[in-house]
């Protein structure tokens, strides 16, 4: 696992894709981190009382250990979590092999749209950033 | 993995206290937590578990101030130490950029130590680590206990042990009362924020 080095132009495109196609959509907030559980990027509402260092440890954690139950089962990887809330829900995906796209929406947004933004989103970070698959 | 951000010009290490389990990493956490200023330190991360032990980890993100220009973010992780948490174990250490050993000095647990830090070999190999070019730090935990009746391991055995072939650094500790617990961190954040440097920010002469 290399060493990830974000420069202010990458970040910037990184941010502006996410605005457009997801916080525009009407979800909360969307955090981009890596698998060490570092936060990359964060956009959309800035919510005071969410803690984004163990949001993204724990998520990063969390996407290991469904990775592993993968494995068990015979599948390489999950690519994508959904857990659902009364309110909110959580979704994730995985960008590349380094980092983690987390998106937090309310039930006014269909997981539909969300997951279709995300999988278009992916690509293009994957794209920014040069990771591959 | 250490996270460089040039834009807001940050740095994000990872140091993660590996061990036997009740060795007292979540201790070695705790103490930090609780000594340090409130401007430097972020939440304490614990996953609830049933009684003492660490199940998945425990996370303390900590800011250490500038380096040339630079803010120093460290994030600090243990390990669930018990032998069938292994799989938890190695997803913890993914991207980690610097690493404590945490010895148990009980001479009840001295194969408990040995098979620690054979697991964490084998699992750094994993990542494509070697042990040897990583910073580590050894702490011998729990020296308070050198003077109680209870049986405890000579520092010779702990080096002859631990550290012949590895040659660290290692810090005496005990880590409910706080000795040893700053000194093994500063030394373990000096020489992991010099690594991540030399590689990227830094160049060597």
């Amino acid at each position: 696992m290399a060493d990830l080095i974000l420069t202010g132009p990458a970040l910037e495109q990184t941010r502006t894709q996410i605005n457009e196609s997801l916080v525009q959509a009407g979800v909360h907030t969307v955090l981009l981190i890596d698998h060490a559980g570092n936060v990359v990027a964060s956009c959309g509402e800035n919510r005071k009382d969410l803690d984004m260092t163990s949001l993204a440890a724990l998520a990063a954690a969390n996407f290991g250990a469904t990775s592993q139950m993968a494995k068990l089962i015979g599948e390489d990887d999950f690519s994508l979590l959904f857990h659902k809330g009364k309110k909110d829900s959580i979704h994730f995906a995985k960008v590349g092999q380094e980092m983690i796209l987390i998106t937090i929406f309310g039930d006014e947004v269909s997981l539909g749209l969300v997951r279709l933004r995300v999988a278009e989103l992916t690509s293009n970070i994957e794209k920014i950033f040069g990771l591959g698959n | 993995m250490a996270l460089i951000d040039l834009s807001k010009r940050e740095v994000h290490c990872k140091i993660v206290y590996y061990g036997p389990g009740r060795c007292g990493k979540t201790t070695n956490l705790l103490y930090i937590y609780n000594s340090m200023n409130s401007n430097a330190k972020g939440k304490m991360l614990t996953i609830e578990t049933k009684g003492d032990r660490t199940l998945f980890f425990d996370l303390l993100p900590l800011n250490l101030g500038k380096i040339k220009g630079f803010d120093i973010r460290i994030q600090l992780y243990t390990v669930p130490g018990q032998a069938i948490y292994e799989a938890t174990r190695k997803l913890v250490l993914k991207g980690v950029d610097g690493l404590v050993f945490v010895a148990d000095s009980l001479r009840v647990r001295r194969a408990k130590n040995i098979e620690s830090l054979q697991d964490l070999k084998k699992n750094l190999l994993e990542y494509n680590l070697d042990i040897e070019n990583l910073p580590i730090v050894l702490q011998y935990n729990k020296r308070d206990l050198e003077s109680s009746p209870i049986p405890t391991l000579s520092l010779e055995e702990m080096e002859e042990d631990l550290n012949k072939e590895l040659g660290a650094q290692a810090f005496q500790a005990a880590a409910t009362k706080g000795l040893g617990v700053f000194e093994t961190l500063k030394y373990i954040s000096k020489k992991t924020v010099r690594y991540v440097a030399t590689k990227h920010l830094v160049k060597p002469q």
